[in-house]
Parts: structure tokens; sequence; C-alpha cells
């Protein structure tokens, strides 16, 4: 069965992308009428750790995603990504059973020097097949995983496999927890819409890739990402375009932008010194400028170079994919692939880019 | 010993109704031969037929030894055609399943008049010796007419009833055939009643009795 | 042409009633025919639906080791060691209310379902997934099934125990009498919680199960042929078998009909010819106006044959229900490509009916004259020819009853037997007649006897068709009524206990028994371990008894070795069922292999038992030795031995305390009044096509006698100028007739018996693998006889009626027209 007006629903929360996704909120009973009894998100409210590690039941999705940037012993470059979505049906607490209201879905991206690869996983919440656990921490879809390894805090290992590539890698954090937007609360938008958003972009990588039966040694880079919220986004944003960059110089710049109808996209992001101080930044302080595109396996047009310019920090820089065709054929596709950066400083990171 | 009295004899057709006898009076002795003559369409054959019994007459009265035919039932009319009398019709009406020998039979044997001797002479007489093992198809036409008669006197009736039983014959058979019937008639010594188109025909009976319009037109000895 | 058709059609204005027949003919062939195909590609295509609910490429499947269920944990470690398992939930429903009628419940988990598995046959685009597994969730149910139910679309139903069920919503392609929902609503509605009965594997490969595992589940690996599909194969057979006999003999009435008519224009022919139409015009407008006739009854022949099948199909579908547990719809649905091969095999069997007559068409001499003894001569080769068919088919028969191994060569058996009898039946009559006709002496039997034989010709297809009913319905009654007494017989001695209880589980029953065995009057307690696995690709249970005089006394054994039942008992021998037996090619004192999980185990075969009606394999072994050899052997029922008059108390008892643990208690009558039921239905749609095939015989002699009416009467009415009653003639044409079919059925009553023989010990073995008696009922062949006499009567008495209601006038007529 095809699950793709399930994940329709899932990521209209994420994007409300109305052209992608006509009314979802209609055609499941209780998603419209019960949203206000979803957990909202609100400013000021401070985030607590390892609590906000795990799971938040009530808020209607949320999300750990990995994404790194990797080096095997060639020197050649490659990126994994390993995503986890919770999507609650109704509001309300965990239940133990088919009663539970949550909904799981995996997704894992390998980008190789011999192309892109991806998989994906489904699973009810409440029957133990896939969860999150703060702690110790963990988080699974069958036999997909990402968990503290036990003792050696602050140690993650991150597993993950599809038809013709899996791998196995560790984690370990080198950086404090950014918070992003006003400490995490985040705005997606300049009429309310907001999640609660922080990350972990300093985590050094060691383990192993396997495609087509070949084992890799690899190590880099990775950045964890955790949001959730309850609100979707406005009716006229058609998806988004997300940065994560390690530049070379040691900091670390998290950019996106909501795209609008209209043209006047919302833009933030988050600029992490090396030494992981954070710096919230304002849409006028960005510049996104898409320089090329190239026809994806579904026939879209998606910008695979980008000119990414934060004058006050001195970065002007063409981000430029890897592997153009990064194309996440999943029930809800997008594109998400690692991406260098030419020009000042250097470096490399990940681009996600939605609703095309 | 047949005496016709004012026979009447209609029959609704399409067109309406069609009086096809009109007043018949006749009168036949034993022993005397009768050509009935006139056009198509006079009442010739249905005179025959009422005469056989095969049908009854709407008025009138047909007295076989002074006993009324139109007052029998059914089984008594059956019981005439199959002991007082021979008919032998143009189209021979053999019976398909039975050879020669059993249709020469048939009637005698019904009529509980079988003489084998007689049969067997008849038989000869007719020239059918050769045939008696065959079917009523593999004969010819004057062959089977022959058949016909031979089973129509075999039980030796009081009268021979025919209805042009050379219509459909070719000159020669005709002749032949017609010489056989008269012949043993005469050996047989019973009425003949004939319908037949023929003057030359008719010329070798007793009487003859021209029918027009359902009327007796003329009677001639 | 267009002239040349006219002419020749202009025949049947004048002959409408030789029209009618070649209409009826075909109609009625295409009618039975088309009934039977469509109550079988109707079952065939509930058969697909069923094993269409969960069209997964998957094959293999998980199952418990004990018992129905495996444990909702165990399914979530194999998906967490990365199976790409996903459960389903089986289970049946008992619908409250009057309505009743039970639903097969098939609880699924959708998001876990391999990318591209189908599911109620339809690609899961449409579904609307979220509506399925969210609240208050959907119930999908065939249209047929909700219909024949009574059930309300889109409201929740309520259902006893606070149960409700999802609101319904209609898949079209969904098999008939199930329903399916979320695995929680199955659990929920089954009252299992955290149970499922089965995981099925994506794939066809069998992975090794975990360890801790391996003890409670098993791989069952992929199996090939859909078994429904497989055993139900016989009887869509027999039901084709019989449907082929009945198109047979509507063209027996076609087949008459044209060489009648053809008969008649022979002249008419000629003079076309004459004309200067050409040869292939001829044909071609021959073949028009045959084409004509095929069209016109192809479509009157599906709609009847619609009408037949949606007749006959409760019965049908009651019958694969009980015996296979195989669910057909109680609806027929008529798609468009019926009324083509409807159409198309009327064309077909105009054609066959036909082609005999188009040839001597195409040989008609151009300047011939009529020559009846020529026909007669070719006739007289044409028996010849037939006896000859017969001998090869004879033959043919003797081949198949020697070499044949096959439910189809049981059949080709069948089929030469009684065409071979059909064929011989022309020349035995008039052999017959013959003999008669020597005994004859009046002129009037002697005139009887020759013009019967004469008739014989144009009479012998439609006597041929009597035959051929009435023989079928001899040998199929013979048949019926000796299964259903031997069946009686063996239920009798085979259900012996006083109350049978089934329970979910081993550890159920085994609490069930120990409650059992401290109840007063309980006599004796027959634990029935059994265990389901495969030889040589055959679905077989093999059934652990334990050592009881009730068996020794009550289980009719067919053959045994001294002290079988000891060596049962001592784990040394092992009884099999007839049908299990020949197909596996065992007989008493070779060794059965059995594939046990520590290895193979062979035990002697010491005994054979009929198994009626269980289209699987069945062997009975010792309950220790199935339970060392296979420790996953489950406890599911128990016979109960009663004092008297204890029944009614334990069974209430039993209710009581357990029906909510799932357990089930029947008694022994109950059982019995079931079985019979099945067994009642299973043959009541036979019984009614045989008769319909009878009734088809009668129609046709009835058209042959009524076609023959108009010739008669050139042959009868020198008779009646000779000196016979018209009344005398109907009685004696009555006379011929019944002469005629009293022959044929007197032929026919042997037929049938040796028919019967062939259905109890061949076909019956072939089909289901088991072997019945052959018993002959003299009361039905009387009967049958009586029908027989009855329904040729009923045909003679139309045509002789209008004789004996003939004006002289019409039979003057004859002396004036015929010929």
């Amino acid at each position: 069965m095809s699950a793709s007006r399930l994940i329709l629903v899932m990521l209209a929360c994420l994007l409300a992308a109305c052209e992608q996704a006509p009314a979802p909120s209609n055609g499941f009973a209780g998603l419209g009428q019960d949203a206000a009894d979803f957990a909202q998100v609100e400013r000021g409210r401070p985030l607590v750790f390892p609590l906000d590690e795990g799971a938040h039941d009530g808020y209607r999705i949320e999300w750990w995603y990995v994404t790194a940037n990797l080096t095997d012993a060639q020197g050649r470059e490659w990126g994994v990504q390993w995503t986890l979505f919770r999507s609650a049906l109704r509001p309300g607490p965990e239940q133990v059973g088919w009663q539970s209201p949550n909904l799981w879905m995996g997704h894992a991206g390998l980008t190789s020097p011999f192309g892109h690869q991806h998989a994906e996983r489904l699973a009810r919440g409440g029957i133990g097949q896939a969860g999150v656990v703060a702690e110790p921490f963990s988080a699974w879809i069958d036999d997909w995983s990402l968990r503290a390894e036990s003792g050696t805090q602050p140690l993650l290992r991150m597993q993950a496999h599809g038809e013709a590539f899996s791998y196995d890698l560790r984690l370990h954090s080198e950086g404090p927890r950014v918070l992003h937007g006003d400490q995490g609360y985040s705005e997606k938008s300049g009429k309310g819409q907001a999640s609660y958003y922080y990350s972990l972009p300093f985590l050094r990588v060691e383990g192993q890739v396997e495609v087509d039966g070949q084992r890799y040694p690899v190590h880099g880079q990775a950045w964890l990402d955790r949001e959730w919220s309850s609100q979707p986004l406005a009716a006229d944003q058609q998806g988004w375009d997300w940065f994560s960059l390690h530049l070379a110089d040691g900091a670390k710049l998290m950019l996106f932008q909501v795209r609008q109808a209209d043209g006047a996209h919302y833009r933030a992001g988050t600029w992490i010194s090396a030494t992981g101080q954070a710096q919230a930044l304002r849409g006028e302080q960005i510049s996104l400028q898409p320089l090329a595109h190239t026809r994806q396996a579904g026939g879209q047009q998606v910008p695979t170079r980008w000119r990414v310019q934060v004058a006050e920090h001195g970065v002007d820089v063409e981000v430029d994919a890897i592997e153009p065709n990064a194309w996440m054929g999943t029930a809800f596709p997008y594109w998400e692939g690692p991406v260098r950066l030419h020009g000042q400083p250097g470096g490399r990171g990940y681009l996600e880019m939605t609703g095309y | 010993m047949l005496v016709v009295e004012n026979l009447h004899k209609s029959f609704v057709t399409a067109q309406g109704h069609l009086a096809v006898l009109r007043g018949i009076d006749l009168t036949l002795e034993a022993g005397v031969s009768l050509a009935l003559m006139g056009e198509s369409g006079s009442g010739k054959s249905t005179l025959l037929h009422l005469l056989a019994g095969l049908e009854r007459a709407d008025s009138g009265r047909i007295l076989v030894e002074g006993v009324a035919l139109a007052d029998r039932r059914e089984a008594d009319l059956a019981r005439w055609r199959r002991e007082g009398i021979g008919l032998v019709f143009q189209q021979y009406n053999l019976i398909s399943s039975l050879d020669v020998a059993a249709n020469l039979a048939f009637q005698a044997r019904l009529a509980g008049r079988y003489d084998p001797a007689w049969v067997t002479h008849l038989a000869e007489r007719l020239g059918l010796q050769a045939l008696l093992t065959r079917y009523p198809e593999q004969l010819s036409g004057g062959q089977q007419q022959r058949v016909a008669i031979g089973r129509a006197l075999a039980s030796r009736p009081p009268l021979l009833l025919a209805d042009e039983p050379t219509g459909s014959l070719d000159e020669a058979s005709s002749e032949a055939v017609l010489a056989l019937l008269l012949q043993l008639v005469g050996e047989l010594g019973c009425s003949l009643l004939m319908v037949t188109h023929s003057e030359r025909l008719a010329a070798r009976l007793d009487r003859r009795l021209v029918l027009h319009h359902g009327r007796v037109a003329a009677v001639s000895e | 042409m267009r002239l040349c058709l006219l002419a020749l059609l202009s025949h049947w204005r004048r002959h409408p009633l030789q029209g009618a027949s070649i209409l009826t003919g075909l109609w009625l062939a295409t009618a039975l025919w088309t009934g039977v195909q469509a109550l079988n590609s109707q079952a065939r295509a509930d058969y697909a639906r069923a094993s269409a609910v969960l069209a997964t490429p998957a094959q293999a499947q998980v199952l418990p080791r004990q018992g129905q269920y495996l444990a909702q944990a165990d399914y979530v470690t194999l998906r967490r060691a990365g199976w790409a398992v996903t459960p389903l939930l089986e289970g049946r429903l008992r619908l409250p209310g009057e309505a009743g009628g039970t639903l097969q419940v098939i609880g699924i988990e959708p998001l876990s379902l391999p990318a591209g598995s189908q599911v109620a046959g339809q690609p899961g685009e449409g579904v609307d997934l979220l509506a399925f597994i969210g609240k208050p969730g959907q119930a999908w149910i065939a249209p047929d099934t909700r219909q024949r139910l009574g059930l309300p679309l889109g409201e929740t139903m309520p259902l006893s125990e606070g149960l409700q069920l999802p609101p319904l919503v209609e898949q079209a392609q969904l098999a008939p009498g199930v329903v399916v929902v979320d695995i929680a609503q199955a659990q929920a509605l089954l009252q299992v919680p955290e149970q499922m009965s089965r995981l099925l594997l994506a794939g066809t490969a069998e992975p090794t199960l975990p360890a801790e595992l391996a003890d409670r589940l098993r791989v069952q690996p992929a199996e090939g042929a859909d078994d429904l599909q497989r055993l139900t194969d016989s009887f869509h057979l027999n039901l084709t078998a019989l449907g082929l006999l009945a198109f047979i003999v509507g063209l027996f009435i076609v087949h008459a009909a044209i060489g009648l008519a053809l008969e008649q224009r022979r002249a008419l022919l000629r003079t076309l010819r004459a004309c200067g139409v050409g040869l292939a015009t001829l044909l071609a407008a021959l073949t028009l106006e045959l084409g004509l006739f095929a069209v016109l009854s192809g479509v009157l022949g599906v709609a009847s044959g619609y009408l037949i099948a949606s007749l006959l199909l409760a019965d049908v579908s009651a019958s694969l229900r009980g015996l296979y547990g195989a669910e057909v719809a109680g609806q027929l649905s008529l798609p468009a490509i019926w009324w083509l091969a409807g159409v198309a095999i009327s064309l077909l069997g105009a054609l066959l009916a036909g082609l005999s007559s188009l040839v001597r068409a195409a040989r008609l001499p151009l300047l011939a004259l009529a020559q009846p003894q020529a026909w007669r001569q070719a006739q007289s080769r044409w028996l010849r020819g037939q006896a000859l068919l017969a001998l090869g088919l004879l033959v043919l028969a003797a081949i198949c009853w020697g070499l044949g191994d096959s439910l189809v060569s049981a059949f080709v058996l069948m089929a030469s037997l009684l065409l071979a009898a059909a064929l011989l039946l022309p020349a035995l009559l008039d052999g017959a007649l013959a003999l008669l006709a020597r005994r004859c002496r009046g002129p009037l039997s002697e005139w009887f006897i020759a013009d019967s034989r004469q008739q014989l010709p144009a009479l012998s297809l439609a006597l041929m068709a009597l035959l051929l009913a009435l023989a079928a319905s001899v040998g199929v009654g013979s048949m019926t009524q000796g299964f259903r007494l031997t069946f009686s017989g063996w239920l009798d001695q085979r259900l012996a206990a006083d109350l049978y209880v089934s329970a979910p589980n081993t550890t159920q029953t085994q609490l069930v028994m120990d409650a059992l065995a401290a109840q007063p009057g309980v006599e004796a307690l027959l634990p029935n371990w059994t265990l389901d696995t495969r030889l040589q690709g055959w679905p077989v249970q093999l059934q652990g008894i334990v050592d009881d005089p009730h068996y020794r006394e009550g289980w009719p054994l067919l053959e045994q070795q001294a002290d079988a039942w000891a060596q049962l008992a001592a784990g040394q021998g092992v009884m099999l069922s007839e049908q299990l037996a020949r197909r596996l090619n065992l007989r008493l004192g070779e060794r059965l292999t059995l594939p046990a999980p520590s290895g193979e185990q062979a035990l002697p075969v010491v005994a054979l038992y009929a198994d009626y009606g269980n289209p699987k394999g069945q062997a009975l072994v010792a309950a220790d030795w199935l339970r060392r050899a296979w420790p996953e052997a489950t406890l599911g029922s128990l016979a109960v031995h009663l004092a008297p008059s204890r029944g009614e108390a334990v069974q209430a008892w039993l209710e009581a305390a357990y029906a909510d643990a799932g357990v089930r208690v029947i008694d022994q009558a109950g059982l019995k009044a079931w079985s019979n039921q099945v067994f009642e239905r299973t043959f009541a749609a036979t019984a009614a096509l045989n008769s319909l095939t009878l009734g088809v015989a009668g129609i046709a002699l009835f058209i042959s006698l009524l076609t023959l009416g108009h010739s008669r009467l050139g042959q009868l009415a020198p008779l009646w100028a000779l000196g016979l009653g018209r009344r005398q003639l109907a009685g004696l044409s009555l006379g011929q007739t019944l002469l005629l079919a009293g022959l044929t059925v007197l032929l026919a009553m042997p037929l049938g018996v040796l028919l019967a023989y062939c259905l109890v010990a061949v076909v019956n073995v072939q089909a289901f693998g088991w072997r019945l008696p052959l018993y002959i009922f003299p009361g039905q062949l009387l009967n049958l006889a009586a029908l027989g006499l009855c329904s040729s009567l009923l045909a003679a008495s139309g045509p002789l009626w209008q004789l004996a209601r003939r004006q002289p006038a019409d039979l003057l007529r004859t002396f004036a027209h015929e010929r």
C-alpha cells in the first residue's frame, strides 16, 4: 500500500504546502477539529535536557534528523542522512498498544561516489516497533536506530539500511548544543508559525558504509537537528530550502527560507562560532540566490547551486551539490544531499529542499 | 346397389362459402361401371370422397343397399372404407414402410377377407411377381399404381372407386394399367366408379355422368 | 446472395416449428453451458478474490508452533531484527440479531505491508489509510457480502459484549464473506489482545528465525499453487462435465432440426442452383442463416444461463463453503464478455450440429431426383459408420479403464461410453424392432413395426438425447443415493462421541479437559492432537489419538492389518485416509515417511479408513508419538463420551463456563445435521442440472416428433383411407413413440448403472480419492424409467393431439399435394 496520503498529512504539518497537499486536515477526521487540543509552541518555554531529547507527546509533529558529511580512505566525499519523524493523528499522550496516536516514519539516505540511494520505513506507535526514549537516548524504527552507546556518553551509534546500502556510524559530540531562534523558539513565518528547534552541530563521525556489498571506512562531521511543533505553516508557503553548513574555519551556519507564493520568502538562520556561540540571524542579514537547476528523476527542477551570503560574518560562498540528483523518492519526495562550499570561507554541509 | 339422392356439399374457403355439389342424383347398379366426368372444380372428386365415406355430405343421402351412409358413425364409415369399397387414387398412396406383398395384402387382411390365392393371382395378373419384396419408392409410377389397384381389389370389394387412376402416368402405361383394371373389375364382377378427364377412357365404361358446377349436366349410357 | 438468402429464409415461414426447434436447441445448449461456466467462473473469481485479500509478493510466512496465535511482541522483535514481516489476524465473527451469519475477520497492519502490495484486490492509491487506521476506522466488505447480510453502509455497528464493527466501506474486489479491518480493531473484535495469526514475509526467501523465537515460531515456506484452487478443481470439473453433457444433448436437437430443414429444402436448393446460384453463394447463405440462428439463441442462452446459474449459486456456494471452506459470493456478476462467449459457443454449436448438413448440401447433385432408396442406403452406410465409431469409442473407453489414472481420463472413459451407447442406439433399436417384426402376424402389427423402423432415422437423434439424459440421471442418481447411504452409515460410526469440544489453543483445551474429567457422567475424553503438514505437496493433517476402545469399536476401517490399533497405540503404525493413501500411492504394510523436525520418521501403514468429504489428506498416529516427533502439535479439540442423558447438562455447563474463552461445543446431532446439510447441498446443483438435461432431452424428442408430424400425415392418410379411424391411428402412433422410447429407456437403465459404476469406482477415486460401493436402487430406476416414458409420452402427445384433431380434409389434401 502506498502511504502517500499518510505522509502528505504528516508533512503538511511541516510544510503546509497547500498546493501539494490539498486540504489534508479535512481528509482525516480529528485533525482539523482537534488542532487546538495539540500542545502549542510558546515563546519563552525553557528547553530541559535530557528530557527534551525524547519524544514530545501532545505535539503534532516532531523529528530527529542527522546529516553527515563523510570522507573515505581515498578522499572521496560521501553523505549520510538518518531521519525519524513522529506524527500524531490525535492530540493526547502516548498510549500503549494500537491506541497510540503516533505514526512513525524513517528516512535513510546515502550519497556515495556512485550515486544517491534512499529507503523508507513506516510504523505505528504504541507497540514498540518504533519510538524514542530520552534516557538512555534511543530512537528507532524497525532495525534502524540512533542510540547512546551504553556508558560512553556522549556517543551515539547510528544505523540504517536500504535495499543495496547500509551504514553503521559512531557520532562523538565535540561541541555544545545550540538553541535556534529565541532560546529554541524558532519562527517559521511572520505570522506566528513556529517550532522548538535545537541542534548538535559539532559531531565527529567515524564508521562504515556499505554499498552493493562493498564496505568503506569513513569519517567526517555530522549535524543533529531536533524540532517539534503543532502548527502547520501558513497557507501561502510552498516549501523550504534549508542549509546546515560546516565552515572551513570551524564555525557553523544554519540558514533556511520558507518560500512564499508572493516571492517574499521568510528567511532566518543561526551563526554558530567555532566555540559554539550562537547568534540568530534575521532575514535581511541573509542572501540566498539559486544559480543553477538540475532536473530530478521525478521531473522536478531543483536548484542545486546557490550563492549564499551573510555579509555580517564575511560569508560569500557558492554552495554546490556534490550529487545534484540526491532526490529522496519517498512517498513524499524532496531533495536532500551533501554540498561543497566554494568561496569565502570554504567548507561543506547539507542542503534540504522541499516543495519543488 | 348405390343410390345418391339430392346430394349437397359446400366448403368454407378463404373466398367464402363455396358450394361444390348442388343436388346430385345418381344410381349405380351392381356390376356396372360409371365414368364421372367434368371440368376441374366441377365436384367430381368431392362426390367420390363422399361416396368413399372420406367426407360427409351437408344434405342429401347416399344409400348403400338401402342404408344411408351419412347416418353412420365414424367407426362405421371406416368399416365401409375397409370392407365395402376399394379405393384407387391418382397419387397411389401406398404404405411406404411395407413392401409390395404387404401392401397388396394389407386391406384384404384388414377387412378379414385375405385370400392368398386371389392375391397371388392378382399379383400375377398385374405383373408384380418379381417386385413383391420391393418397397414403394423402388417402383415406377405405373408399377406403384398397379400395386394400388391390386391392393384395392385384393379384398374383393363390391365397389371400386378410382380417382383419375392414370392421371400421373404417361399414355402407354396409362393404357396398360387401365386395361388391367377393367379386366380385373370384370373378373371380379364389382361395380366401378371412376373419375376421369379422358373421353377415350370414359368410352370404355358402361355409363357416364358429366358434372358441371356441382350439378349433373349429362347422363349417358 | 440476398435473393438466395430470402428464398432460403422463406422456408422458416412455412415451417416455424423447425425454426423454433433450432432456436430452442441452441438456446438450451448455450444456456446450460453458460450457466455452468458462470457458476464455475464466479467461484474461481472468488477464490482469486480470497487470495487477493492480501496480494503481496510475500509467500513464505511465520506461524506459531503452538496454537492459533503468536504474540504481538514477537512480531515487534522480528521487525526490530530487520524482518520485513506484516501481521495478519484472522478469525470468525458472529453477527448479532436474526440475520445472524458469520464473517471472516481479517485484521491487517497497512503500514508494514511491503511496497507494491495490494489490499483487497486494489492497489493502495485509492485507499484512505488514515480513515482505515484512525477512529472510528473502517471495515472493508465486498458489496455482495454486505447486501447478503443486510448490513448498513457507513455506520458503526454494535455487536455483543460492547464490541462494535467500524463503519462498513465497500471494496468491490474484496473476497466474499470477509471483512477487513485494522489489526487493532481485529484484536478487539476477536478478543485476542496482542495476538496475531501469522506474519507474511516479503519475498520468497526463508530466513532462519532468531534463536529466542525459534521455539515459538516457525517459518513456513512459500507454497506454490493455490490450495483452494487445487482442492476445488475436481468439484468444478464435475460441474463442467455436466454442463458439457447438457450442451451435447442440446446440439442433438439442433442437428435434428437442421438436417430436417435441409431435407425439406432439397428441391429448393436444386432449383436455386439450377437458376444459376453458385454453390459457394448457396453454402454462404446457408451458413449465414445458421449464424443468424446461433446469434439469436446465443443471446437468449446467456440470459437464461445466467438465470440458471443465479438459481443454483446458493447451493453451489453453500457446498463449496461446507466442503472446502471456500467463500463464494451469493451474487453473480455478468461481465460483457459473457454475451460474446455465449454467442461464440452458440455459433460453435450450430456449426458442429449443422456441419454434416452443409457438407450434404455441398454434395447435392444438381439434377438428381429425390431418391428415398438412395437415402435409405446412405442411412445404412451411416449406421455402419456410427457402429464403427462406437466400437472405436468402446476401445478408447477400455484403454482409459485399463491405463487411465487421472480425472480427465475418467471423464473420457465416461464420455466415450455414453457416446458409444448413443451411436449404437439406432442399430440396437432397429435390431430390436426386427426381432419384434418376426413375431407379428396381423397387418396392423406388421405395419406398426415396419413403420416404427421407418421413423427410426428421423427420431434416432432425439432418442439418443433421451438415452444420454436418462443414463446420466440413473448414473448420477445411483451415485448420489449410494453416497448418501455410505456417508450416513459412515457418519453414524465415525461420530460416536456425544459432544465435540474445540478450544483456541492447547492450554485452553487441556484446561477444559481437566475440568471435564471431574464432571459427573463423563465416560471418556478423547483428545485430538493435530499437526498440519504437507506430503508430496498435498496438505495433510496428522491426528494424534489416544488408545481407547471407542476407536477400536467405532472407527470404521476399510482395510487393516492384524492388531492395527495396538500398533497405532504403540507408535508403530499409521492409519491413512483412503484419499491420502491413493495420492501417496501407499498400500497396507508399506512405510510412510513423515518429515518431522527432528528428522524423517517412517511408519508402516497399518490400516486405511474412509474420510469422505475431506479435501485434505489425513493420517492417524498415536498422540504420544506425534507429540514426541512434533513438539508443536496442538490440541484443539476433544471428543467426549457421556453417560446416557448427560449430554445437555454437560454441554450447558461447558458453554456457561468456557464460552467466553472461545471454547465451542457441538453435540453429535448438530454435527451430523451440519454434515448432512453440506452433503445435500453439494448434490443439489448436480441433481438440478441433471433434471434440466432430462428436460432438454424431452424437448428434443418433442421437437423431433413435431417436425416429423407433417410427413407422418402422408404416411397415415392412406391407412385412414383404407379404413382406419383417426383415433385408432393416433393410438397406433402413440404406441410407436412409446415403443421406441420404451426400448430406449430399457437400454438406458443398464447404461446408467454402468455409468454409476464408473462414477463411484473411477471418477470419485480420481476426483476425491475415495471409492464407493455400487448400490442399485430399483425404485429409483423405476422412477426414472417412468419419468423417461412420461416425458416421451408428453412429447408425443402434442403432435398426436394435432393428428387426432385433423379434419378429414387435411388428410385428403395429402392425397392431392404430397410428392
